[in-house]
Protein backbone atom coordinates (compact mmCIF):
# COMPACT_ATOMS: atom_id res chain seq x y z
CA UNK A 1 0.00 0.00 0.00
CA UNK A 2 1.72 3.20 -1.07
CA UNK A 3 1.47 6.50 0.67
CA UNK A 4 0.69 9.99 -0.53
CA UNK A 5 2.73 12.90 0.77
CA UNK A 6 0.20 15.68 1.15
CA UNK A 7 0.85 19.30 2.03
CA UNK A 8 -2.25 21.15 3.20
CA UNK A 9 -2.57 24.87 3.81
CA UNK A 10 -3.33 25.67 7.46
CA UNK A 11 -4.26 29.04 8.86
CA UNK A 12 -5.31 32.01 6.81
CA UNK A 13 -3.20 34.70 5.08
CA UNK A 14 -0.71 34.06 7.88
CA UNK A 15 -0.25 30.35 7.63
CA UNK A 16 1.82 27.50 6.28
CA UNK A 17 1.59 24.13 4.63
CA UNK A 18 1.37 21.17 6.96
CA UNK A 19 2.54 17.74 5.84
CA UNK A 20 0.47 14.58 6.16
CA UNK A 21 0.86 11.02 4.98
CA UNK A 22 -2.28 9.51 3.53
CA UNK A 23 -2.71 5.87 2.46
CA UNK A 24 -3.25 5.65 -1.26
CA UNK A 25 -6.40 3.94 -2.51
CA UNK A 26 -7.72 2.95 -5.91
CA UNK A 27 -9.97 5.57 -7.55
CA UNK A 28 -9.15 7.99 -4.75
CA UNK A 29 -10.15 11.61 -5.23
CA UNK A 30 -8.51 14.64 -3.68
CA UNK A 31 -11.68 15.14 -1.61
CA UNK A 32 -11.22 11.62 -0.27
CA UNK A 33 -7.71 12.62 0.78
CA UNK A 34 -8.89 15.77 2.57
CA UNK A 35 -11.70 13.85 4.24
CA UNK A 36 -9.26 11.20 5.45
CA UNK A 37 -6.98 13.82 6.94
CA UNK A 38 -9.81 15.52 8.80
CA UNK A 39 -11.33 12.29 10.09
CA UNK A 40 -8.25 10.24 10.90
CA UNK A 41 -5.34 12.64 11.34
CA UNK A 42 -6.40 16.16 12.28
CA UNK A 43 -10.01 17.01 13.15
CA UNK A 44 -9.24 20.73 13.24
CA UNK A 45 -8.86 20.88 9.44
CA UNK A 46 -11.53 23.14 7.92
CA UNK A 47 -12.82 22.48 4.41
CA UNK A 48 -16.02 22.73 2.35
CA UNK A 49 -17.91 20.06 0.49
CA UNK A 50 -21.52 19.12 -0.11
CA UNK A 51 -22.65 16.78 -2.86
CA UNK A 52 -19.22 15.11 -3.41
CA UNK A 53 -20.40 13.99 -6.88
CA UNK A 54 -19.50 16.96 -9.06
CA UNK A 55 -22.73 18.92 -9.03
CA UNK A 56 -22.47 21.68 -6.45
CA UNK A 57 -18.96 23.11 -6.84
CA UNK A 58 -18.50 23.54 -3.07
CA UNK A 59 -15.31 21.47 -2.90
CA UNK A 60 -13.29 23.68 -5.23
CA UNK A 61 -9.71 24.10 -4.01
CA UNK A 62 -6.23 24.74 -5.37
CA UNK A 63 -4.60 21.39 -6.13
CA UNK A 64 -0.92 21.49 -7.14
CA UNK A 65 -1.35 25.11 -8.15
CA UNK A 66 -4.52 24.64 -10.22
CA UNK A 67 -8.11 25.31 -9.19
CA UNK A 68 -10.20 22.15 -9.36
CA UNK A 69 -13.26 20.39 -7.95
CA UNK A 70 -11.60 18.04 -5.51
CA UNK A 71 -14.44 15.49 -5.65
CA UNK A 72 -13.89 15.15 -9.40
CA UNK A 73 -10.11 15.12 -9.32
CA UNK A 74 -8.60 11.68 -9.17
CA UNK A 75 -5.35 11.53 -7.27
CA UNK A 76 -3.80 9.43 -10.05
CA UNK A 77 -4.36 12.32 -12.44
CA UNK A 78 -2.64 15.02 -10.41
CA UNK A 79 -0.19 13.29 -8.11
CA UNK A 80 1.77 11.05 -10.42
CA UNK A 81 4.82 11.34 -8.18
CA UNK A 82 2.83 10.73 -4.99
CA UNK A 83 2.95 14.39 -3.91
CA UNK A 84 -0.09 16.61 -3.43
CA UNK A 85 -0.29 20.24 -2.46
CA UNK A 86 -3.76 21.47 -1.45
CA UNK A 87 -4.78 25.01 -0.66
CA UNK A 88 -7.89 27.21 -0.68
CA UNK A 89 -9.12 28.83 -3.89
CA UNK A 90 -6.81 31.58 -5.10
CA UNK A 91 -7.76 35.24 -5.52
CA UNK A 92 -10.09 35.16 -2.54
CA UNK A 93 -9.59 36.06 1.11
CA UNK A 94 -9.03 33.03 3.28
CA UNK A 95 -11.35 32.10 6.12
CA UNK A 96 -9.33 29.20 7.46
CA UNK A 97 -7.32 26.31 6.06
CA UNK A 98 -9.02 25.23 2.84
CA UNK A 99 -12.01 27.54 3.14
CA UNK A 100 -12.09 30.70 1.00
CA UNK A 101 -14.35 33.69 1.60
CA UNK A 102 -16.69 33.73 -1.38
CA UNK A 103 -18.43 36.99 -0.59
CA UNK A 104 -16.59 39.22 -3.04
CA UNK A 105 -17.19 36.63 -5.77
CA UNK A 106 -20.93 36.95 -5.30
CA UNK A 107 -20.79 40.70 -4.67
CA UNK A 108 -19.23 41.13 -8.09
CA UNK A 109 -21.94 38.90 -9.56
CA UNK A 110 -24.48 41.41 -8.22
CA UNK A 111 -22.41 44.39 -9.42
CA UNK A 112 -22.45 42.96 -12.93
CA UNK A 113 -26.26 42.94 -12.70
CA UNK A 114 -26.17 39.17 -12.74
CA UNK A 115 -29.79 38.91 -11.71
CA UNK A 116 -32.80 38.36 -13.93
CA UNK A 117 -35.48 41.02 -13.92
CA UNK A 118 -38.59 40.18 -15.86
CA UNK A 119 -41.00 42.52 -17.54
CA UNK A 120 -44.15 40.42 -17.54
CA UNK A 121 -46.71 39.90 -14.81
CA UNK A 122 -48.64 36.78 -13.85
CA UNK A 123 -51.57 38.19 -15.78
CA UNK A 124 -49.74 37.75 -19.06
CA UNK A 125 -49.00 34.64 -21.01
CA UNK A 126 -45.61 32.84 -20.81
CA UNK A 127 -42.81 34.29 -22.84
CA UNK A 128 -42.17 32.18 -25.90
CA UNK A 129 -38.46 31.81 -26.51
CA UNK A 130 -37.40 29.96 -29.65
CA UNK A 131 -34.90 27.37 -28.42
CA UNK A 132 -32.80 27.50 -31.58
CA UNK A 133 -32.62 31.26 -31.91
CA UNK A 134 -29.11 32.66 -31.91
CA UNK A 135 -29.73 34.44 -28.63
CA UNK A 136 -31.06 31.37 -26.87
CA UNK A 137 -28.17 29.23 -28.13
CA UNK A 138 -25.76 31.79 -26.66
CA UNK A 139 -27.60 31.57 -23.34
CA UNK A 140 -27.66 27.76 -23.36
CA UNK A 141 -23.91 27.60 -23.93
CA UNK A 142 -23.25 29.61 -20.78
CA UNK A 143 -26.18 29.03 -18.45
CA UNK A 144 -24.95 25.96 -16.58
CA UNK A 145 -22.63 27.95 -14.29
CA UNK A 146 -23.08 26.95 -10.65
CA UNK A 147 -20.89 29.67 -9.18
CA UNK A 148 -18.07 27.42 -7.98
CA UNK A 149 -15.39 30.08 -8.32
CA UNK A 150 -12.83 28.00 -10.22
CA UNK A 151 -12.73 30.46 -13.14
CA UNK A 152 -12.42 33.45 -10.80
CA UNK A 153 -9.65 31.66 -9.01
CA UNK A 154 -7.81 30.89 -12.23
CA UNK A 155 -7.96 34.40 -13.68
CA UNK A 156 -4.76 36.44 -13.58
CA UNK A 157 -6.61 39.68 -14.25
CA UNK A 158 -8.62 39.07 -11.10
CA UNK A 159 -5.31 38.75 -9.27
CA UNK A 160 -3.86 41.86 -10.90
CA UNK A 161 -6.95 44.08 -10.80
CA UNK A 162 -8.95 43.97 -7.55
CA UNK A 163 -11.96 45.70 -9.10
CA UNK A 164 -12.29 43.31 -12.04
CA UNK A 165 -15.71 41.67 -11.96
CA UNK A 166 -14.31 38.37 -13.14
CA UNK A 167 -15.31 35.68 -15.62
CA UNK A 168 -18.27 34.18 -13.75
CA UNK A 169 -20.07 37.46 -13.13
CA UNK A 170 -19.50 38.64 -16.68
CA UNK A 171 -20.55 35.27 -18.09
CA UNK A 172 -23.80 35.48 -16.16
CA UNK A 173 -24.36 39.06 -17.32
CA UNK A 174 -23.90 37.79 -20.87
CA UNK A 175 -26.58 35.13 -20.47
CA UNK A 176 -28.99 37.76 -19.19
CA UNK A 177 -28.12 40.17 -21.95
CA UNK A 178 -29.03 37.49 -24.45
CA UNK A 179 -32.21 36.61 -22.58
CA UNK A 180 -34.98 38.30 -24.51
CA UNK A 181 -37.24 38.30 -21.44
CA UNK A 182 -34.89 40.41 -19.32
CA UNK A 183 -35.61 44.11 -19.00
CA UNK A 184 -32.43 45.74 -17.71
CA UNK A 185 -30.28 45.84 -20.84
CA UNK A 186 -28.95 49.39 -20.58
CA UNK A 187 -28.15 49.23 -16.89
CA UNK A 188 -26.38 45.92 -17.40
CA UNK A 189 -24.33 47.27 -20.32
CA UNK A 190 -23.16 50.10 -18.09
CA UNK A 191 -22.38 47.65 -15.30
CA UNK A 192 -20.12 45.47 -17.42
CA UNK A 193 -18.25 48.19 -19.28
CA UNK A 194 -14.94 49.73 -18.36
CA UNK A 195 -11.80 48.95 -16.43
CA UNK A 196 -13.59 46.74 -13.91
CA UNK A 197 -15.74 45.15 -16.58
CA UNK A 198 -15.32 43.16 -19.73
CA UNK A 199 -12.68 45.49 -21.17
CA UNK A 200 -10.21 44.36 -18.52
CA UNK A 201 -10.29 40.83 -19.93
CA UNK A 202 -7.13 40.10 -21.88
CA UNK A 203 -8.30 36.78 -23.26
CA UNK A 204 -5.88 34.65 -21.25
CA UNK A 205 -8.64 32.04 -21.39
CA UNK A 206 -7.60 30.40 -18.13
CA UNK A 207 -11.26 30.53 -17.14
CA UNK A 208 -12.30 28.58 -20.22
CA UNK A 209 -9.39 26.21 -19.75
CA UNK A 210 -10.37 25.38 -16.15
CA UNK A 211 -14.16 25.55 -16.03
CA UNK A 212 -15.39 22.14 -14.81
CA UNK A 213 -18.64 22.61 -16.70
CA UNK A 214 -16.80 23.43 -19.93
CA UNK A 215 -18.31 26.86 -20.20
CA UNK A 216 -16.26 29.45 -22.07
CA UNK A 217 -16.56 32.72 -20.15
CA UNK A 218 -14.14 34.18 -22.69
CA UNK A 219 -16.83 33.73 -25.33
CA UNK A 220 -19.39 35.54 -23.21
CA UNK A 221 -16.96 38.34 -22.42
CA UNK A 222 -16.13 38.70 -26.11
CA UNK A 223 -19.87 38.92 -26.70
CA UNK A 224 -20.15 41.67 -24.10
CA UNK A 225 -17.38 43.61 -25.83
CA UNK A 226 -19.23 43.24 -29.13
CA UNK A 227 -22.53 44.34 -27.61
CA UNK A 228 -20.91 47.34 -25.98
CA UNK A 229 -19.26 48.40 -29.23
CA UNK A 230 -22.57 48.04 -31.03
CA UNK A 231 -24.44 49.95 -28.35
CA UNK A 232 -21.87 52.73 -28.34
CA UNK A 233 -22.12 53.08 -32.11
CA UNK A 234 -25.90 53.25 -31.93
CA UNK A 235 -25.82 55.87 -29.22
CA UNK A 236 -27.45 53.54 -26.73
CA UNK A 237 -24.94 54.24 -23.98
CA UNK B 1 9.76 48.08 -44.16
CA UNK B 2 10.78 45.39 -46.63
CA UNK B 3 10.54 48.00 -49.39
CA UNK B 4 12.65 50.44 -47.41
CA UNK B 5 15.32 47.88 -46.61
CA UNK B 6 15.60 46.82 -50.25
CA UNK B 7 15.87 50.39 -51.47
CA UNK B 8 18.67 51.20 -49.08
CA UNK B 9 19.04 52.68 -45.63
CA UNK B 10 21.64 55.40 -46.07
CA UNK B 11 20.57 58.89 -45.06
CA UNK B 12 20.59 60.09 -48.64
CA UNK B 13 18.56 57.08 -49.78
CA UNK B 14 15.96 57.50 -47.02
CA UNK B 15 15.56 61.17 -47.76
CA UNK B 16 15.34 60.54 -51.49
CA UNK B 17 12.29 58.36 -50.81
CA UNK B 18 10.60 60.59 -48.29
CA UNK B 19 11.35 64.20 -49.06
CA UNK B 20 8.37 65.81 -50.72
CA UNK B 21 6.55 62.51 -50.95
CA UNK B 22 2.89 62.99 -50.10
CA UNK B 23 2.33 59.25 -50.17
CA UNK B 24 4.97 58.78 -47.51
CA UNK B 25 3.61 61.70 -45.51
CA UNK B 26 0.11 60.24 -45.51
CA UNK B 27 1.39 56.78 -44.59
CA UNK B 28 3.68 57.93 -41.81
CA UNK B 29 1.17 60.50 -40.54
CA UNK B 30 -1.47 57.83 -40.07
CA UNK B 31 1.12 55.59 -38.42
CA UNK B 32 2.08 58.37 -36.00
CA UNK B 33 -1.55 59.05 -35.11
CA UNK B 34 -2.18 55.36 -34.52
CA UNK B 35 0.90 55.10 -32.32
CA UNK B 36 0.07 58.16 -30.21
CA UNK B 37 -3.40 56.75 -29.51
CA UNK B 38 -2.65 53.04 -29.21
CA UNK B 39 0.59 52.93 -27.21
CA UNK B 40 -0.66 54.80 -24.11
CA UNK B 41 -3.86 52.75 -24.05
CA UNK B 42 -1.84 49.55 -24.11
CA UNK B 43 0.62 50.76 -21.49
CA UNK B 44 -2.25 51.82 -19.23
CA UNK B 45 -3.22 48.20 -18.61
CA UNK B 46 0.40 47.15 -18.12
CA UNK B 47 1.03 49.90 -15.56
CA UNK B 48 -2.08 49.17 -13.52
CA UNK B 49 -1.83 45.37 -13.65
CA UNK B 50 1.89 44.78 -13.31
CA UNK B 51 3.04 47.86 -11.40
CA UNK B 52 -0.13 48.59 -9.46
CA UNK B 53 -0.04 52.17 -10.71
CA UNK B 54 -3.58 53.52 -10.95
CA UNK B 55 -5.38 56.84 -10.84
CA UNK B 56 -4.69 60.32 -12.09
CA UNK B 57 -0.90 60.27 -11.79
CA UNK B 58 -0.72 57.25 -14.06
CA UNK B 59 -3.04 58.83 -16.64
CA UNK B 60 -1.12 62.11 -16.48
CA UNK B 61 2.17 60.28 -17.06
CA UNK B 62 0.65 58.46 -20.04
CA UNK B 63 -0.69 61.70 -21.49
CA UNK B 64 2.79 63.18 -21.16
CA UNK B 65 4.25 60.12 -22.91
CA UNK B 66 1.68 60.48 -25.71
CA UNK B 67 2.66 64.12 -26.14
CA UNK B 68 6.34 63.17 -26.19
CA UNK B 69 5.68 60.59 -28.89
CA UNK B 70 3.68 63.11 -30.90
CA UNK B 71 6.45 65.66 -30.54
CA UNK B 72 9.25 63.31 -31.47
CA UNK B 73 7.21 61.87 -34.32
CA UNK B 74 6.29 65.29 -35.64
CA UNK B 75 9.94 66.29 -35.54
CA UNK B 76 10.82 63.12 -37.43
CA UNK B 77 8.23 63.90 -40.09
CA UNK B 78 9.55 67.45 -40.43
CA UNK B 79 13.10 66.22 -40.67
CA UNK B 80 12.38 63.62 -43.25
CA UNK B 81 9.60 65.08 -45.35
CA UNK B 82 10.21 68.78 -45.30
CA UNK C 1 -3.53 32.57 -2.25
CA UNK C 2 -2.17 33.03 -5.75
CA UNK C 3 -2.67 30.64 -8.66
CA UNK C 4 0.49 28.88 -9.64
CA UNK C 5 2.47 29.15 -12.85
CA UNK C 6 1.18 25.69 -13.71
CA UNK C 7 -2.30 27.14 -14.18
CA UNK C 8 -1.00 29.49 -16.89
CA UNK C 9 0.52 26.79 -19.04
CA UNK C 10 -1.76 27.01 -22.08
CA UNK C 11 -1.59 28.60 -25.56
CA UNK C 12 -3.95 31.51 -25.03
CA UNK C 13 -1.91 32.69 -22.08
CA UNK C 14 1.33 32.47 -24.05
CA UNK C 15 -0.35 34.46 -26.83
CA UNK C 16 -1.24 37.13 -24.25
CA UNK C 17 2.29 37.20 -22.90
CA UNK C 18 3.84 37.54 -26.36
CA UNK C 19 1.37 40.31 -27.18
CA UNK C 20 2.06 42.23 -23.98
CA UNK C 21 5.86 41.82 -23.98
CA UNK C 22 6.16 42.71 -27.67
CA UNK C 23 3.99 45.76 -27.03
CA UNK C 24 6.19 46.91 -24.17
CA UNK C 25 9.35 46.49 -26.23
CA UNK C 26 7.84 48.36 -29.17
CA UNK C 27 6.66 51.16 -26.87
CA UNK C 28 10.21 51.48 -25.55
CA UNK C 29 11.65 51.43 -29.08
CA UNK C 30 9.36 53.99 -30.73
CA UNK C 31 10.80 57.15 -29.11
CA UNK C 32 14.25 56.00 -30.22
CA UNK C 33 12.99 55.44 -33.76
CA UNK C 34 11.43 58.90 -33.95
CA UNK C 35 14.54 60.48 -32.42
CA UNK C 36 16.79 58.90 -35.03
CA UNK C 37 14.61 60.00 -37.94
CA UNK C 38 14.40 63.46 -36.43
CA UNK C 39 18.20 63.62 -36.58
CA UNK C 40 17.82 64.06 -40.32
CA UNK C 41 16.50 67.52 -39.61
CA UNK C 42 19.40 68.90 -37.61
CA UNK C 43 22.14 66.32 -37.64
CA UNK C 44 22.27 64.84 -41.09
CA UNK C 45 25.87 63.83 -40.54
CA UNK C 46 24.88 62.25 -37.23
CA UNK C 47 22.14 60.30 -38.97
CA UNK C 48 24.62 58.94 -41.48
CA UNK C 49 27.02 57.96 -38.74
CA UNK C 50 24.21 56.27 -36.86
CA UNK C 51 23.10 54.38 -39.98
CA UNK C 52 26.67 53.20 -40.52
CA UNK C 53 26.63 51.92 -36.93
CA UNK C 54 23.50 49.95 -37.69
CA UNK C 55 25.36 48.00 -40.34
CA UNK C 56 26.90 45.85 -37.61
CA UNK C 57 25.54 42.26 -37.48
CA UNK C 58 24.45 42.57 -33.84
CA UNK C 59 22.37 45.62 -34.65
CA UNK C 60 20.95 43.88 -37.70
CA UNK C 61 19.93 41.05 -35.41
CA UNK C 62 18.29 43.56 -33.11
CA UNK C 63 16.43 45.06 -36.05
CA UNK C 64 15.22 41.62 -37.02
CA UNK C 65 14.05 41.20 -33.45
CA UNK C 66 12.11 44.45 -33.66
CA UNK C 67 10.39 43.38 -36.85
CA UNK C 68 9.54 40.09 -35.14
CA UNK C 69 8.06 42.04 -32.23
CA UNK C 70 6.01 44.16 -34.59
CA UNK C 71 4.78 41.18 -36.59
CA UNK C 72 3.96 39.25 -33.40
CA UNK C 73 2.12 42.19 -31.85
CA UNK C 74 0.17 42.86 -35.03
CA UNK C 75 -0.72 39.21 -35.51
CA UNK C 76 -1.73 38.89 -31.85
CA UNK C 77 -3.87 41.99 -32.16
CA UNK C 78 -5.60 40.67 -35.25
CA UNK C 79 -6.21 37.39 -33.41
CA UNK C 80 -7.92 39.33 -30.59
CA UNK C 81 -10.05 41.32 -33.01
CA UNK C 82 -11.13 38.10 -34.70
CA UNK C 83 -11.94 36.49 -31.33
CA UNK C 84 -13.94 39.45 -30.17
CA UNK C 85 -15.80 40.49 -33.29
CA UNK C 86 -16.31 37.32 -35.27
CA UNK C 87 -18.78 34.65 -34.14
CA UNK C 88 -17.23 32.46 -31.44
CA UNK C 89 -15.69 29.19 -32.42
CA UNK C 90 -13.76 26.84 -30.20
CA UNK C 91 -10.59 26.79 -32.26
CA UNK C 92 -8.85 29.76 -30.72
CA UNK C 93 -5.70 27.72 -30.26
CA UNK C 94 -5.40 27.44 -34.02
CA UNK C 95 -5.87 31.16 -34.15
CA UNK C 96 -2.97 31.66 -31.77
CA UNK C 97 -0.84 29.34 -33.85
CA UNK C 98 -1.81 31.10 -37.07
CA UNK C 99 -0.92 34.42 -35.52
CA UNK C 100 2.46 33.10 -34.45
CA UNK C 101 3.04 31.69 -37.91
CA UNK C 102 2.16 34.93 -39.62
CA UNK C 103 4.53 36.81 -37.33
CA UNK C 104 7.35 34.45 -38.16
CA UNK C 105 6.72 34.68 -41.89
CA UNK C 106 6.88 38.43 -41.92
CA UNK C 107 10.07 38.47 -39.88
CA UNK C 108 11.70 35.90 -42.11
CA UNK C 109 10.79 37.94 -45.17
CA UNK C 110 12.44 40.89 -43.53
CA UNK C 111 15.49 38.90 -42.62
CA UNK C 112 15.77 37.68 -46.19
CA UNK C 113 15.56 41.23 -47.42
CA UNK C 114 18.59 42.22 -45.39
Amino acid sequence: MSVLRVRVWRGAEQGAYQAFEVPRQASQTVLDVVTYIQRALDPTLAYRFACRVGMCGSCAMTVNGIARWTCRTHVDKVAADGVLEIGPLANLPMVRDLVADMREFFDKWARAKGRFSGTRTRAEDFARVAPHSAARRDVDAAIECIGCGVCYSSCDVVAWNPDYLGPAALNRAWTLLRDERDGTRTARLHAVAGEAGCHACHTHMSCTERCPKHIAPTAGIAGLKRELARAALHGEL
Amino acid sequence: MIYAVHSGLGAAQILARTQGSLVWLAFYGVFLLAVVVHVPIGLRAVLSEWLGWRGRSRDAALAAFALALAGLGGRAILGVFG
Amino acid sequence: MRSGARARNHPAFWAFLVHRLSGILLAAYLPVHFWVLGMALHHAAGLDAFLRWTDQPLVKFGEWGLVLMLAAHLAGGLRLLALEFLPWRDWQKSLAAAAAGAALVVSLAFALAL
